[in-house]
């Protein structure tokens, strides 16, 4: 059984939780996603894991409030435990030293991108991260992304904190400055979708973590899947990163709303 | 094959004996075969409940009758776990069903799972001496199983089965479904300490997400999984093996030998235009949305669409119990795409005609071209190619061709595809040295079933691919004999 040892509100919406989960937090690497059902009656849903603790046997996952489901988990409070959730799944992100390597997260897209900031910068990348949100109260993580990224720079729709603009005028203003080696971008898939077609525009490699539809999340069902260089791949275990451009965005954003 | 001098001794016990007596061969061959009780069509399209409503005692009695109790019991070499089926059904007719139930365990860990799933019609009830030698229907073997099965569990006097001293010796298990289960309940009977990691949230396997309530209900799977317990197997929910414990894991927390029986969970697909619009899904998705997930039940969280003209494609069982799933959430038209005639269909005979009866409309000699959608990428039609039949491939069925130019479009709102399933490579691809087919099925020694990994044995569909329930028990009752083999040599 996972109790809940931690909960601290990012935004109004948005919730961290420190997660008792000793196999995974000894096992887990950046990149990877955990499934977790609430309740004898939840479904099952994807959560890419935010980091470890090791020696603590925790691991930290990031919730937005978004519908019946992760309105469920943010009702959980220190002392509950997860009804189920199991992992580390899918691949773990592919870290090497790359050179400049621009990390675009937006919203809660965020928090998967911090185990994926701290890891680059430990394989002696240097780490550009852009943060983007709606507004200044959706900018989380802020105070741990700069523990690891050489510099930082954040995006607000309404320019309520940092610059006014998208993510991807954050991320065009570090391609026209310097040589960027590698982009990875992790945020709502329209969002990916415009950096990856940025990105291309300047041939630069890019990485997108995507985030379907799941059910059990171990290849078993082909709901996560996405056409990926003009062939069907499952998130769940061919991902959940892929080459961006290769990635049909818009086939991706017509599945997410299957259930609408 | 159990050995000849066991069968012998059992078949020279006084009570068989004078069983044979109390009836002439002519007045059993003479009786006419049981027909099980289910439920009427138009009532059962509306409930989610067992369709087979399982043989009355008189009934149970009056077709024990049938078996001649043979010198040379052809029957058990039919059944891939070895049943000692005379033995169990004599029990029946001698009034002892517990015994029989008894009889059943010896070598069977969940004979109410078998006596309802297994295709007996092509295994032990193939092999029977009626069908052989007198041309008749065969002793209805899988029907008496689940009764004396059934009988058992409803009598609350379950019997679990002998298990020698403990040993002390650590043994995990990949995967609960047929395979692991069968493979668990053998090594605890020889005294070995078993635990079985499974990654979902509930146990059984295909048994749980993928066979429906109609066909096998969930209770019995409990009540099997229940005797697994008493009998001293350790189950792990929510535990992926080779993810969330690795091969390091189990060697430091002590394991000796590892079972890989994480089955053929990955969905084919056909990789035709459209098969990614919404409304198109795996068969597994489908299944397991409805039966692990219990979309159907209103508090469930879990979402599922309710297609009113849906169409499945494939003629295996799981697409059998797709489409009468279909059926049961409201299709109002559901219907069965499968590109070769209905002779070549690989499902069970009784599924086919129970789908029949329940109003599935079957294309068959039909193919799927692509699905169209509508403007919200919701799937609205799908092209159909008509086939005919030519010379026989490898698999001995007859080749299906396409009519040129003899196509037509089919309304549809939803789409199950149920083409086949692939190894899950989940635990293939995390544990090194394993060596695995360009399949992506395990390789393993077919008597022993060990892996190219001393302490790693693997059985059911992830060596099999796609294969049946009873098959995979077989592999785990082989590949348990094998690993304590090995285990006594090395240790």
């Amino acid at each position: 059984m996972n109790k809940i040892v931690g909960k601290e509100y990012l935004s109004d919406k948005v919730v961290k939780f420190e997660i008792e989960a000793p196999l995974i937090a000894k096992s887990r690497k950046a990149g990877h996603f955990v499934i977790v059902r609430i309740g004898k009656k939840g479904e099952r849903v994807p959560y890419t894991i935010a980091s470890a603790d090791p020696q603590k046997g925790t691991i930290t996952l990031v919730v937005q409030n978004v519908g019946k489901s992760s309105g469920k988990f943010c009702e959980l409070n220190v002392g509950d435990y997860i009804t189920d959730l199991v992992g580390p799944l899918g691949k773990a992100t592919h870290i090497e030293n790359f050179g400049t390597v621009v990390c675009a997260g937006g919203g809660v897209g965020i928090a998967p991108m911090l185990p994926i900031i701290e890891a680059m910068k430990k394989a002696g990348n240097k780490v550009i991260a852009v943060l983007a949100a709606r507004t200044k109260e959706l900018v989380i993580l802020e105070n741990e992304v700069r523990q690891f990224a050489d510099e930082v720079i954040i995006m607000t729709d309404d320019g309520s904190y940092g610059k006014k603009g998208l993510i991807t005028n954050g991320v065009e203003e570090v391609i026209q400055r310097e040589k960027v080696d590698l982009c990875v971008t992790i945020g709502p898939a329209i969002m990916m979708k415009f950096v990856s077609e940025l990105t291309k525009k300047y041939n630069i490699q890019t990485i997108a973590s995507l985030n379907t539809i799941m059910v059990d999340g171990t290849g078993m069902c082909g709901a996560c899947r996405v056409t990926v260089g003009g062939k069907t791949k499952f998130v769940c275990v061919d991902g959940p990163e892929f080459d961006a451009h290769q990635v049909d965005f818009d086939e991706m954003l017509m599945r997410l709303k299957a259930y609408n | 094959m159990p050995s000849k001098e066991y069968l012998q001794a059992e078949r020279n016990q006084p009570w068989r004996e004078a069983l044979r007596k109390t009836m002439k061969n002519k007045e059993r061959t003479d009786l006419p075969r049981v027909k099980m009780p289910e439920q009427p069509p138009e009532v059962r399209i509306h409930n989610f409940r067992e369709v087979n409503l399982g043989l009355t005692p008189e009934q149970a009695l009056a077709e024990s009758h049938r078996c001649l109790d043979c010198v040379d019991p052809t029957c058990i070499t039919g059944c891939p776990v070895e049943i000692n089926i005379p033995k169990f059904i004599k029990n029946i007719e001698r009034g002892e069903i517990l015994e029989a139930a008894k009889t059943l365990k010896e070598t069977n860990a969940l004979p109410a799972v078998c006596g309802r799933v297994c295709p007996q019609e092509r295994q032990c009830e193939s092999q029977c001496f009626y069908v052989q030698k007198l041309k008749k229907q065969a002793v209805a073997i899988g029907y008496l199983e689940r009764f004396a099965a059934d009988y058992e569990r409803e009598s609350g006097h379950i019997s679990i089965p002998e298990t020698a001293p403990a040993n002390g010796i650590k043994i995990a298990v990949a995967g609960s479904g047929p395979a692991g289960l069968a493979f668990a309940g053998d090594m605890a009977k020889m005294g070995y300490d078993v635990t079985v990691f499974e990654a979902l949230h509930e146990l059984g396997g295909v048994l749980r997400y993928g066979i429906p309530e109609f066909r096998l209900p969930n209770t019995i799977v409990e009540v099997e999984i229940e005797g697994l317990k008493k009998m001293g197997v350790k189950f792990v929910t929510n535990c992926i093996v080779g993810k969330t414990i690795s091969q390091e894991d189990l060697k430091e927390m002590g394991y000796r030998g590892l079972f890989i029986g994480s089955g053929a969970g990955l969905p084919n697909f056909m990789h035709i235009p459209g098969e990614n619009l919404i409304g198109v899904m795996s068969c597994n998705e489908y299944l397991t949305r409805v039966n692990l997930m219990q979309a159907a039940d209103p508090e469930s969280d879990t979402p599922i669409h309710r297609g009113k003209k849906v169409a499945v494609i494939g003629g295996g069982n799981t697409a059998m119990d797709a489409v009468r799933t279909a059926r049961r959430l409201g299709a109002e038209k559901a219907m069965i795409v499968y590109r070769r005639s209905e002779e070549e269909m690989p499902a069970r005979i009784e599924e086919v005609k129970h789908a029949k009866e329940e109003g599935v409309e079957f294309f068959t000699l039909h193919n799927p071209l692509r699905y169209e959608g509508d403007e919200n990428g919701h799937v609205q039609r799908m092209l159909l190619q008509r086939m005919k039949l030519g010379e026989p491939d490898a698999s001995g069925r007859r080749r299906p061709i396409p009519i040129e130019g003899d196509t037509l479009w089919v309304d549809v709102d939803e789409v199950i595809v149920s083409v086949g399933v692939s190894p899950n490579p989940l635990i293939p691809s995390s544990f090194a040295g394993l060596e695995v087919t360009p399949h992506g099925t395990i390789v393993v020694d077919g008597e022993t079933m060990q892996t190219s990994v001393e302490y790693i044995f693997a059985g059911g569909d992830i060596v099999r691919g796609g294969a049946t329930v009873i098959l995979a028990m077989g592999d785990g009752r082989k590949a348990a004999k094998g690993m304590d083999a090995w285990l006594k040599k090395t240790l």
